[in-house]
C-alpha cells in the first residue's frame, strides 16, 4: 500500500456503499433458514424447511436437485475440459507455428468470440435436432464447450506469445520431439493461464442457463440454472423461502470458487495481454 | 568433429540474409565468428544447429550430411545468449533434461550431472530455480545442460554479454579451458574482438552475410585483408589517414604533409587515392617517420596513455604509451610511425601489400 496514499476515505467510501449489497447478501441467506413474524424482519425463529428440497422426494415429473446438481456438475466440468485442450493446443498452433490464413483465424477468433450466443441459438438447435443431439446433455456440452473455445484460444494464444521461443530452441536441441517440447517444458510457462482459464470455464459452464434452457429442457438432461427458473415459473405453488434456499445451493460453488481461486483469476488480466 | 558449411544460403521471406558462405572447422577447432550486429552471426549458429532451415547449401558434421536431419537428431549443444533455461526446473533438472529425454536411467544421469556441475563449478546450486541463480551462474547452467550429454558441436551464442567484466573474464578462460579438456569443437558468437582474440583459435570475421577473414587472432591483427577488418580488431582501434600516391611518398589529404615513404614497394602508380591505417602502438615518440599535431584528447587507462594526436589537415592518429610521458592536452607533438607498421588500403578498402625495399 502507498503510504502517500490516504487509503481510510476511499475504504469509508466503499465500506458504505457496500453496506445495503452485504445487508442483502447476508439477509437473503439468513432468511433460508430462520422464519420472521409477518410484517417483520426480524427473525424469530430457526427453520430449515426451506431446504426440504435437498432430502425430501421430488414433486412427481420434477427432477431430483442431486440428478440435476451432477448435471450440472458434468456440463460444467466437462465443457471446459473440452475448452481447455481445444485452447492449448489452437492457441498454441496460432502463437508459434507458420499456419496458413493465420491472420485470418485469428480476426475470426474475435468475431466469433464478440458474437452474441442467442443470435445463434435457433440454428444450433436446428442443428442438434437434426443429428439427434436435441436434449441432451451431451449435445448442449458440445454447444458451451464451443462457445467457449475462441475467448479460450484468444487468451491461450496471449500467454503462448510470452514465452520465450529460444526455451523451445534449446528443447529441441537438446533433443526432445515437438511434442514433448510443448508438454514439457512450454504448457509449465502458460500454468497461470490454463488455471485462470479453467476456472473461468468452469464458472460460466456452472451459471450456464439459456443453452441449457432452450436446447436440453427436459428433466433427463436438467441442469440447475434451468430447475430455479422452473421454480418460479411454476405458479402453483410460489415458495419464495423455497426459491431462495435453492438459489443460495446454486451460488455456494461459485463463491468457494472464488474465495480458493481469486489470485489465480486475477493472472488472466496480468499474464494474458501480451500479444 | 568437424565441420563443413559449403555454399550456405539464407533467406528469410525476400530478405536474403546469407547468399553464399562457406565455412570449415577442424576438430578439436574453436572458431571465433565476430562481426558487427546483424551481420547474420546468429543466423550461421542456428544453421548448424539445425533450428532454422538452409535456404541452400549443404553442411557436413565429419563425413556425415546433416543439411536434412532435424535438430534433435544434430547432437549439438547450444548455449543461447540468453540462457534459456527452463524457468519452472531448478538447475539439477536443467542439466539433467537432455538426459530424460533419452531416457538414461536414474543413476547415470545423476552420476553425469554431478560430473558436469562440478566442472563448471555449481555443484552446490543444483536446487535452485534459474530466477535464484546469477546471472554467471545461469550461464554455467547453461554450459552445463549443452556439455552433459557429450555433444559433437558446441555453440555459444554471444554467452558473455550479459556479465560484468570480472565474471566476463573468468569465464572466458573457463569456457576455454572446458573446451580444450572436452576436445569439442566449438563456435563462439560474439561481438566482442577481445573475447574472440583471447580464447578461440581461429576467427572469422563477418560482414553483412559474408565472411571477409578467416585467420588466426594474430594474423588478423597483424595482417587484415581490409580496412573493415583492421578497424574491427584492435582496442584502442586502429587511425586512418587519407593521402594521394605521389612521386616522393604519400601526400596527405588536404595538407602539405608528405609521408615520404620511400623505402616501400608495392605503392600504386601515382595520383592514386590511399588510406593509412597506423594502430596506437605504431605512433610512438621515437619512430622516425614523424608527423607533427596537437593532442586533442587525453584518456588514462591505468598502466598506459591514449592519445589522440589531431593533425593539421584535421585527420586523428592515436596513440598508447606508457604512464608518464608528461604529455598534456593541448601540447604540439611531434611523433613519429612505425614505417613498417603502415597497412595500406586502396580506395575500395581492400589491402595493399607494401614492404621495405631489400
Ligand atoms: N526470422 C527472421 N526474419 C527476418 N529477418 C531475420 C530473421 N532473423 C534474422 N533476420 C535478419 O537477419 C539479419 C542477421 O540476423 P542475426 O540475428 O543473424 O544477426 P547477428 O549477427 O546475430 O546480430 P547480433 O550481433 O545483433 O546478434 C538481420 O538483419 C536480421 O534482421
Ligand atoms: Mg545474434
Amino acid at each position: 500500500m502507498n503510504t502517500n496514499f490516504k487509503s481510510w476515505p476511499i475504504l469509508l467510501a466503499l465500506g458504505l456503499t457496500s453496506v445495503p449489497l452485504v445487508t442483502m447478501y447476508a439477509y437473503m441467506i439468513i432468511d433460508t433458514v430462520t422464519v420472521s413474524p409477518p410484517g417483520s424482519f426480524i427473525p424469530n425463529g430457526i427453520s430449515f424447511g426451506s431446504w426440504s428440497f435437498l432430502w425430501e422426494a421430488p414433486a412427481p415429473g420434477r427432477p431430483s436437485i442431486w440428478s440435476v446438481t451432477l448435471n450440472t456438475f458434468i456440463f460444467a466440468c466437462v465443457s471446459t475440459l473440452m475448452a481447455l485442450s481445444v485452447s492449448l493446443t489452437g492457441g498454441y498452433a496460432l502463437s508459434r507455428l507458420h499456419l496458413p490464413f493465420r491472420g485470418f483465424f485469428l480476426g475470426g477468433l474475435i468475431v466469433l468470440h464478440a458474437f452474441p450466443t442467442i443470435t445463434l441459438i435457433i440454428a444450433i438447435f436446428l442443428i442438434l435436432q437434426m443429428v439427434g443431439l436435441y436434449d441432451t446433455l451431451a449435445g448442449v456440452i458440445l454447444v458451451k464447450a464451443a462457445l467457449e473455445i475462441p475467448f479460450g484460444v484468444w487468451i491461450m494464444k496471449g500467454f503462448y506469445d510470452t514465452v520465450p521461443w529460444e526455451i523451445e530452441m534449446a528443447g529441441l536441441t537438446d533433443g526432445a520431439t515437438r511434442f514433448t517440447v510443448w508438454r514439457k517444458l512450454v504448457l509449465p510457462q502458460v500454468q497461470p493461464g490454463i488455471t485462470a482459464l479453467g476456472i473461468f470455464a468452469f464458472l460460466s459452464g456452472w451459471s450456464e442457463f439459456i443453452l441449457p434452457q432452450v436446447l436440453a429442457p427436459g428433466a433427463d438432461a436438467q441442469v440447475l440454472g434451468v430447475y430455479l427458473q422452473s421454480l418460479i415459473s411454476d405458479d402453483t405453488s410460489m415458495d419464495f423461502a423455497k426459491f431462495k434456499s435453492v438459489g443460495v445451493f446454486y451460488a455456494i460453488p461459485v463463491i468457494l470458487i472464488y474465495i480458493l481461486f481469486n489470485k489465480h483469476l486475477m493472472n488472466i488480466y496480468g499474464g494474458g495481454t501480451k500479444g | 568433429m568437424r565441420i563443413e558449411l559449403k555454399n550456405f544460403k539464407k533467406t528469410f521471406g525476400d530478405i536474403t540474409v546469407i547468399e553464399d558462405m562457406s565455412l570449415s572447422l577442424e576438430s578439436g577447432e574453436m572458431l571465433a565468428l565476430l562481426g558487427p550486429s546483424g551481420c547474420g552471426k546468429s543466423t550461421t549458429l542456428f544453421a548448424i544447429c539445425g533450428i532454422h532451415r538452409m535456404t541452400g547449401g549443404q553442411l557436413l558434421f565429419g563425413d556425415r550430411d546433416v543439411t536434412l536431419v532435424p535438430s534433435q537428431q544434430r547432437n549439438v549443444g547450444v548455449v543461447f545468449q540468453n540462457y534459456a533455461l527452463y524457468p519452472h526446473m531448478n538447475a539439477y533438472e536443467n542439466i539433467a533434461f537432455p538426459l530424460m529425454i533419452r531416457k538414461e536411467d536414474r543413476k547415470t544421469i545423476e552420476k553425469k550431472v554431478s560430473e558436469i556441475a562440478a566442472l563448471v563449478h555449481i555443484g552446490e546450486l543444483m536446487e535452485r530455480k534459474p530466477a535464484q541463480l546469477s546471472g554467471g551462474q545461469q550461464q554455467r547452467v547453461a554450459l552445463a545442460r549443452a556439455l552433459v550429454r557429450e555433444p559433437d558441436i558446441l555453440l555459444l551464442d554471444e554467452p558473455l554479454a550479459n556479465l560484468d567484466a570480472k565474471l566476463r573474464l573468468e569465464m572466458r578462460s573457463e569456457i576455454r579451458r572446458i573446451q580444450q579438456q572436452t576436445g569439442i569443437t566449438a563456435i563462439l558468437v560474439t561481438h566482442d574482438q577481445v573475447e574472440a582474440m583471447s580464447m578461440c583459435d581461429r576467427i572469422a570475421i563477418m560482414n553483412k552475410g559474408d565472411i571477409v577473414q578467416l585467420s588466426s587472432p594474430q594474423d588478423m591483427y597483424q595482417n587484415p585483408n581490409s580496412e573493415f577488418v583492421a578497424s574491427f580488431l584492435g582496442n584502442p582501434p586502429i587511425a586512418f589517414l587519407d593521402g594521394v600516391v605521389t612521386d616522393g611518398g604519400v601526400q596527405l589529404a588536404s595538407s602539405e604533409a608528405l609521408l615520404p615513404l620511400r623505402g616501400q614497394h608495392g605503392l600504386p602508380s601515382s595520383g592514386m587515392p590511399i588510406r593509412l591505417g597506423i594502430r596506437p602502438e605504431h605512433f610512438q615518440p621515437e619512430n622516425p617517420l614523424k608527423v607533427t599535431g596537437r593532442i586533442s584528447f587525453v584518456e588514462t587507462q591505468g598502466r598506459e596513455e591514449l592519445y589522440d594526436v589531431t593533425l593539421s589537415n584535421g585527420s586523428v592518429l592515436r596513440s598508447i604509451q606508457r604512464q608518464g610521458g608528461g604529455y598534456h592536452l593541448g601540447d604540439e607533438v611531434s611523433w613519429g610511425i612505425a614505417e613498417n607498421q603502415i597497412l595500406a588500403f586502396d580506395a575500395s578498402g581492400a589491402r595493399l601489400h607494401m614492404g621495405a625495399l631489400a
